[in-house]
């Protein structure tokens, strides 16, 4: 019954789909690789015939881009220690117990983390200043754990709930006890659950614009998504150095790409879990 | 990948016997959690509510108490027609860009499930890719390509016969601003939306749409008929997301405008907030007006929130 004509005009459309979608990410790496007197040639170059390094070496010399590393490592790292602990305690708690004001915590964490930081930065500028955590990576940490701690709860419970309890019984009834079988049963299980949610936190602290803007106003103190906005700022007052500028972003995006790939069936999942089960 | 059981959400039984027994381990165990939202986001959310009831302007900054002021700052708003602007062009926005996405969205799923294993495997690839671009640098990139001397999108336009593209400013008007700004936002989000609703689709069982073929069902009648209904879940609970998402495009057009014009012409919610907070220092408006976009999204929330736990006691 199959026609075999459409299917193949289906294919092109794929095809040409594909192209459009990837070619923005092609064409960063691509301008990355392009010397800067090329690029200001007007004619663009779909592929880097002579390709140089001397973007990323132009983009990597007063430092800037190390110490903005140096700070987004730190406020990363704090972040995904702390969202996977509190998560993890908190899906044990509402998968593996039925307890008053649970129902009404899901509901929170669910609101919560819809909340946009377009409508609660200015608060949290307030409040982060006047303790004085301005410019500091536990000040931007705890809003970002605050932020995130919702939804890794969501996604670590699905993970603790699809590890049936009856294993952990089984466990106990040979002697070991509730805290033992946990940890020698439960957690093992546990881990790809684990790392997936440290590296939705990862993504999310790695690339979080909005209350970085806010919080960390002084230069020294950026993250990389703001050090990447500051080097086209300060590329644009001269004619801007695309080429630096791709290079520049070439390098803030290949690790999230790498870590976005390893965890995108989960992010998929967990987002949509309640609807894809119809 | 394999897949965990997040669907099981309701059928695993808790341990209740525990439960009964002890029943402090459960709140000792949310405790981290909730005095860290509390702190980061409760807090916050407690003060924009109050500040958004005070005139909190430069004189508040410096030290002077904030006086109760009611309304004001609402009725300010309400007869301000700068804010309506804003407030209908994000509206606008995100109801656009969100429902193109969705339909975009739904289009390639579809062309997912009619192509062959390789052509629908580079699609995924491909679509993935772009999911996985930090807003910061995709919007780097976009901008590079409508740069208006040297973007490869004016060089490509400009080749069509009859079209006169070259050093077209699309930043400049914001008509076309926003259209950048939507065509960056889609191209974004249309992955996520593609492969969920391609997800939803691989569930509609091959029985029963072999069983409507024999029926005499044609294709647009099984895809009304059968694949709509099955997969109608999945497209409300992304079209929810994405309209929540696209209120919140403050990162992109705090971008746009770095490589554009300030001009408030080219605000939304987001930016206007940021402005009113920034440059205005009058943080009883920006609390205000926060509030509206907290109302908005809670408001949409609650309906992604009610789905989400349909199978929840």
């Amino acid at each position: 019954m199959k026609r075999r004509a459409p299917r193949i005009i289906l294919s092109i459309v794929a095809i040409v789909v594909t192209i459009a979608w990837i070619f923005p990410v092609y064409w960063m790496v691509n301008s990355a690789f392009i010397p800067t007197a090329v690029l200001d040639g007007f004619i663009p170059q779909f592929f880097p015939m002579n390709p140089t390094l001397s973007n990323f070496s132009g983009t990597l010399a007063d430092g800037s881009f190390f110490s903005a590393l140096g700070m987004s490592v730190a406020v990363t790292l704090t972040v995904v220690f702390f969202c996977i602990i509190f998560a993890f305690l908190a899906a044990v708690a509402i998968s593996r117990f039925r307890f008053r004001g649970r129902l009404s915590f899901i509901i929170a964490i669910l609101l919560i983390q819809m909340l946009p930081a377009e409508g609660l930065f200015i608060a949290q500028y307030k409040m982060i200043a006047s303790v004085h955590l301005l410019d500091t990576v536990i000040g931007v940490s705890v809003i970002y754990i605050a932020a995130v701690v919702p939804f890794t709860i969501w996604m670590l419970r699905g993970f603790v709930a699809g590890i049936p309890a009856d294993l952990e019984e089984a466990a106990m009834v040979d002697g070991l006890s509730r805290f033992q079988a946990f940890m020698r049963i439960t957690f093992p299980l546990l881990a790809p659950g684990l790392v997936a949610s440290g590296v939705y936190a990862f993504l999310q602290a790695w690339n979080e614009f909005t209350v970085a803007l806010v919080l960390l106003p002084s230069e020294q103190f950026q993250t990389l998504p703001l050090w990447l906005r500051g080097f086209v700022q300060a590329s644009a007052t001269r004619a801007t150095d695309w080429g630096q500028v791709m290079a520049a972003s070439t390098l803030v995006a290949i690790p999230v790409i790498v870590f976005f790939l390893i965890v995108q069936g989960r992010l998929t999942s967990g987002l949509v879990s309640g609807a894809v089960k119809g | 990948m394999t897949t965990p059981a997040i669907e099981t959400i309701a059928s695993t039984p808790a341990i209740e016997t525990i439960g009964r027994r002890k029943p402090k381990i459960p709140y000792v165990l949310v405790v981290p959690a909730v005095l860290v939202i509390v702190l980061g986001a409760g807090y916050p959310l407690v003060w924009q509510i109050v500040t958004s009831f005070q005139e909190y302007g430069l004189s508040q900054q410096f030290g002077q108490a904030a006086p109760f002021v009611g309304l004001a700052n609402y009725i300010e708003l309400a007869t301000n027609p700068e804010l309506w602007a804003v407030v209908a062009r994000s509206l606008a926005f995100c109801i656009i860009t969100a429902f193109l996405t969705v339909g975009i969205g739904i289009l390639l799923a579809l062309l997912m499930a009619n192509v062959g294993r390789v052509v629908r495997l580079i699609l995924q690839v491909g679509l993935l890719l772009a999911w996985a671009m930090p807003v910061v640098a995709a919007m780097t990139v976009w901008i590079w390509l409508f740069d208006r001397r040297r973007g490869a999108i004016n060089y490509m336009l400009d080749m069509i016969p009859g079209v006169d593209m070259n050093r077209f400013d699309w930043l400049a008007t914001p008509w076309t601003f926003f259209l950048v700004a939507g065509i960056i936002v889609i191209w974004g989000a249309v992955p996520f939306v593609a492969l969920s609703v391609y997800a939803a689709l691989l569930q509609v069982s091959e029985e029963v749409m072999e069983a409507a073929q024999l029926d005499g069902a044609n294709g647009w009648q099984r895809f009304w008929g059968i694949i709509g209904p099955m997969i109608q879940p999945v497209i409300a609970i992304v079209l929810l997301l994405n309209l929540i998402w696209d209120l919140r495009v403050f990162t992109q057009i705090t971008l746009l405008k770095d490589a554009g014009s300030k001009s408030g012409d080219f605000d939304l919610l987001g930016t206007y907030i940021y402005k009113l907070g920034t440059s205005a220092q009058d943080f009883g408006m920006a609390s205000a007006v926060s509030i509206l976009v907290l109302g908005i999204t809670v408001a949409l929330s609650w309906f992604y929130v009610r789905r989400l736990l349909k199978d929840e006691r």
